[in-house]
């Protein structure tokens, strides 16, 4: 094997087996550290001695053997110092399983570490370590926060999981439902993160937050392959990223929809979106909220060029939308479909009406600012332009409002 | 796995009748169920005095709380399997008391 299949080999091994030997050592210990620092230390193994004695002929259940022996041994050192050993057999009175629920481990897993009694930024920290397995310094990067909080942060909620005995297991069916939609809010809130990255000076889109949110909503799509939620949120995700490419220009300003060259766009992703979506609507099961906006996008990544684009459909998308979510988000963004069907001025007049709720978000100030813009009322586009740009964290986003502001030709309001 | 379930209050009114009502009917519910530790509600903070004996000369004063917003107006002590079973629990005596609460779990010895 040359060192570049092997490096190959062993980061796909990380990505693949990595959540389920860390699910597997917390079920059987009913301990997360001992088995997030169990797992790391067999890879880390791995990393050592795959490179000279060979990969293993079954990677996953090497690794399996590994991290438990690994953390045997740490429980037996620890037990000599106090009674931990004890301690951490009645940590959770989970009764052995049989190895078939070992798909099973990886969902408790989830759900574990999404659990509501932990804060979200906890919830989206404790997931990617965990279940993602980047680490502690990769998380930081990508949310641009100082390694020592994020590492007090995962040790605080792992400490809590722990005295407060956060069961680690899939919810019953009564609390499923909600349960799910915590985890699926999780999971979204870390493609949002990367697909809209916030922060002057950083990369506008962070595709190792968007790859990781696809590969962990992917891995809940498989576990809970009934759930339309996860499925829609899957796809909502795909149609997204597939245009990541056409999404930041060269200069690195961040294109609109309708101005993107729709040939550079993932037409693989497009289409596994697509058949997610077809295969969601055949069920004739109501949909829920992720499978409507991933139906909104299937609708815009239909068309061929912008001008196809069938803005009926999405505004009746919209208003089903509302119906389950009566957000003004959600309004603001059926106005903004509105003003391709009915003009800019009816849609002017739905959105004045959404403030003040939105007055602190910046894409209601861009909808505000493009409408006025295309009602020729240039000073009030170019105010709601400057109100954007305040309120915008994007810096791809930030390059193109103030270029858009500027094409205005209309001067500063003077002091 | 015992959990201490505080009931946090911001004006000193006293639970009335409707409130104490559900409370006794939850309460019978726990002690039916095996949740049952203890449970009580508290007079108003004025009525706390602080006592400290460290250094075997007891100071006694006015309770901290009687300057703070929130105060604690009662308590469950319960017994639960785990948090999840513990938060169902406290959600429900949250509706039945009418107040807000705090769910924390004891050192588990």
């Amino acid at each position: 094997m040359t060192s570049d299949n092997l490096d190959e080999t062993i980061t796909r091994t990380y990505h693949e087996q990595w959540a389920r030997v860390v699910a597997g050592l917390a079920r059987r210990f009913g301990d997360l550290d001992l088995a997030e620092e169990s797992t790391a230390e067999a890879f880390a193994t791995a990393v050592a001695r795959w490179p000279v004695e060979g990969v293993p002929p079954n990677p996953g259940a090497w690794l399996t053997v590994t991290a438990n022996r690994r953390a045997i041994d740490r429980i037996r050192r620890e037990a000599k110092r106090d009674d931990k050993q004890k301690q951490a057999q009645q940590m959770y009175d989970v009764p052995p399983e049989p190895t078939a629920a070992i798909e099973d481990d990886r969902l408790r897993l989830i759900f574990t570490c999404c659990h509501p009694a932990l804060s979200v930024e906890a919830r989206v920290a404790l997931t990617l370590r965990l279940v993602g397995g980047l680490t502690v310094p990769e998380i930081a990067r990508a949310f641009l926060i100082q390694e020592p909080a994020l590492g007090r942060r995962i040790t605080r909620a792992k400490s809590k999981i722990k005295s407060a005995r956060i069961p680690y297991r899939v919810p019953s069916a009564d609390d499923l439902p909600g349960r799910l939609a915590g985890v699926l809010t999780v999971l979204y809130l870390i493609f949002n993160e990367g697909y809209l990255a916030t922060g002057p000076g950083t990369d506008p889109v962070r595709r190792e937050l968007t790859t990781e949110a696809i590969r962990l909503t992917r891995l809940v799509c498989e576990l809970m392959p009934h759930d339309g939620e996860v499925a829609g949120l899957l796809a909502l995700m795909l149609l997204s990223e597939a245009r990541h490419d056409a999404r930041v220009s060269a200069t690195g300003e961040l294109v609109p929809l309708q101005e993107q060259d729709r040939g550079s766009w993932d037409a693989a992703m497009i289409a596994e979106g697509h058949a997610i979506v077809r295969e969601r609507v055949a069920t004739e099961v109501p949909p829920g909220r992720y499978q409507m906006l991933a139906a909104i996008n299937a609708v815009h990544t239909d068309a061929a060029d912008a001008r196809d684009t069938d803005w009926s459909q999405i505004v009746a998308l919209y208003d089903q939308l509302l119906r389950i979510d009566p957000s003004p988000i959600v309004a603001l963004n059926r106005a903004v479909a509105v003003a391709e069907l009915d003009g800019p001025e009816v849609a002017l007049s739905l959105v004045d009406r959404l403030d003040p709720a939105l007055a602190g978000y910046h894409a209601y100030h861009v909808t505000r600012a493009e409408l006025l813009r295309r009602l020729g009322r240039s000073q009030e586009s170019r105010a709601a332009y400057d109100t954007a740009i305040g309120l915008a964290g994007n810096s791809a986003e930030t390059a193109y409002l103030s270029r858009r502001r500027d094409q205005l030709g209309v001067r500063p309001p003077a002091d | 796995m015992q959990y201490l379930v505080s009931v946090i209050d911001d004006d000193d009114t006293q639970a009335n009748d409707d409130e104490m009502a559900a409370v006794t009917a939850f309460n019978r519910r726990l002690r039916a169920d095996g949740h049952w530790i203890f449970a009580g509600g508290l007079a108003a903070p004025e009525s706390a005095t602080v006592i400290d004996n460290r250094a075997d000369a007891a100071v006694f004063s006015d309770g901290p709380f009687i300057e703070t917003k929130e105060h604690l107006a009662g308590l469950w002590i319960i017994e639960a399997a785990d948090l999840d079973e513990a938060l169902k629990l406290g959600a429900e005596a949250s509706k039945h008391c009418n107040r807000k609460l705090e769910v924390r779990p004891f050192v588990d010895l």
